[in-house]
């Protein structure tokens, strides 16, 4: 058995909240600058030069590269020989976020009722997750979430009989409805299978997997690529003005589902497609 | 087009602007998004006089991160318009001319647009580091209890924008997409 104290995971959390909202993940920069290459328009090249532009002032300036830094989205994979030490491990979760977005100044986007609303003034809760795995490390993965891209984000229950092509259709009828709202260049998370809920967090799993990791299995793995050329053959382009470049990456996760059915949940993140992970 | 343009948005200059068109907005703005405009519109449905004279203002909808220190302003880049869509026909009809946020707005927006000489800019949405640059001033004017939300008085010089539906009704979002689609065949 592993103890680990829990003052750690608030120490790390605070530490991931500001770096993953001011410096954008290698993979996320070099996804924008391969697109940037191959645009040809001139407004859709312009955007895309100003996109990275932002985010070297950002990180260079350790300022944040979006002014919604979202809910802080927070994955652990706990190894099932760890104990967690000197308190409760939602609250330490907590306690690096209200910190984080304290001291890095980020901005407090959460509201403490979804229908009386009212600012919770320190970007609590986390929206966490936990999952036992075998082992003795704590994977962590912070993600902030912003919502203009989140608003555009869908899930459908399938019927089995719609097959593979009910999913492209749908991946494509979500990305046009969303059209310049989610601040294109987007990133498309996919998630199918499972139940109602396991489909929407698959889908926000596959936005939360480096951009330059193809699905291990080919048949997504093709999938992915089939779906990110038809995506960008809509010409919604760089912040909807039309262009090559409407998606930078397309990402899938599936699981087993039910013979009824077949979820399918599409959540869309923008360019600022924030990610960062650690091990304990 | 490029054009360098100074505020206030009279509907003499509004009317120049065409869809497509890159601006540069030099002057103040105000800033505003989905709780300021419930308490400005709730105001002027009182007989209310708003917190600023409206008259040929430009709002930005913007909720910026806090100013770290020596900062005028922190990140502060567009949010999704549409959730103003309620409320921007009534904000034009008192005299506010210009809004710049991202995203499509509906028809009845486009429609007051007309009839006010609206015009809607489109900044770029996620590059908030860069346009905090442009804004060189920045006072809480009122709802300072809204935080992100409250109202503020920005000056900004050669802030970048593009036209994305002048007081004609064109809309860039549809001309753009329409004239890629239409090269790549």
């Amino acid at each position: 058995m592993r103890e680990i104290s829990v003052h750690k995971i608030t120490e790390v959390i605070e530490r991931m909240c500001i770096e993953a909202n001011t410096q954008l993940p290698g993979d996320v920069k070099c996804a924008i600058e391969t697109c940037r290459a191959c645009e040809d328009g001139s407004i859709a090249k312009g955007v895309l030069d100003k996109i990275i532009e932002n985010y070297n002032i950002a990180g260079q300036e350790n300022v944040p590269i979006c002014q919604d830094t979202g809910m802080a989205c927070v994955f652990l994979e706990i190894g099932q020989d760890v104990h967690f030490i000197d308190g409760n491990l939602a609250d330490a979760v907590d306690e690096g976020v209200r910190r984080g977005y304290t001291n890095g100044y980020l901005r407090k986007s959460v509201v403490a009722d979804p229908i009386r609303r009212g600012n919770t003034g320190d970007n609590t809760p986390a929206m966490l997750y936990t999952e036992i795995v075998p082992g003795d490390q704590v994977k962590i993965t912070v993600g902030p979430k912003g919502f203009g891209s989140e608003n555009m984000s869908q899930l459908r229950m399938f019927k089995p009989s719609a097959g593979l092509q009910g999913i492209k259709d749908f991946i494509l009828e979500v990305v046009e409805a969303a059209g310049p709202n989610p601040c294109p260049p987007i990133v498309v998370g996919v998630g199918v299978g499972g139940t109602f809920d396991k489909a929407a967090l698959l889908a926000k799993k596959a936005i939360m997997r480096p951009l330059d990791q193809r699905n291990p299995d080919p048949f997504y793995a093709d999938l992915e690529a089939e779906m990110l050329e038809k995506v960008n053959a809509l010409g919604i382009g760089p912040q909807g003005f039309g262009g090559k470049t409407t998606a930078i990456a397309l990402n899938i996760e599936t699981m087993a589902t039910h013979i009824a059915g077949m979820p399918c949940a599409v959540n869309i993140n923008c360019h600022v497609t924030r990610h960062k992970t650690e091990v304990l | 087009m490029e054009k360098h343009i100074t505020l206030p948005l009279t509907p003499e200059l509004a009317k120049t602007l065409k869809a497509g068109d890159t601006v540069y907005l030099t002057g103040t703005i105000y800033t505003s998004r989905d709780a300021g405009h419930k308490r400005m519109c709730e105001a002027l449905a009182r007989g209310e006089e708003l917190p600023f004279d409206p008259e040929n203002t430009t709002i930005y909808y913007v909720g910026p991160t806090p100013a770290k220190p020596g900062q005028v302003i922190g990140s502060a880049g567009p949010t999704t318009s549409g959730r103003m869509d309620a409320y921007a026909p009534t904000m034009l009809s008192v005299g506010a001319r210009g809004m710049i946020g991202k995203g499509a707005r509906l028809p009845e927006v486009v429609e007051a647009m007309k009839k006010y000489s609206g015009v809607y800019f489109g900044a770029i949405g996620g590059a908030g580091a860069l346009l905090a640059k442009c804004i060189k001033s920045c006072e809480l004017i009122a709802y300072e209890d809204l935080g992100a939300e409250a109202l503020r008085k920005l000056y900004v010089e050669e802030m970048p924008v593009f036209v994305i539906i002048d007081c004609e009704g064109n809309d860039l979002y549809k001309m753009g997409r329409a004239e890629y689609l239409a090269d790549k065949k």
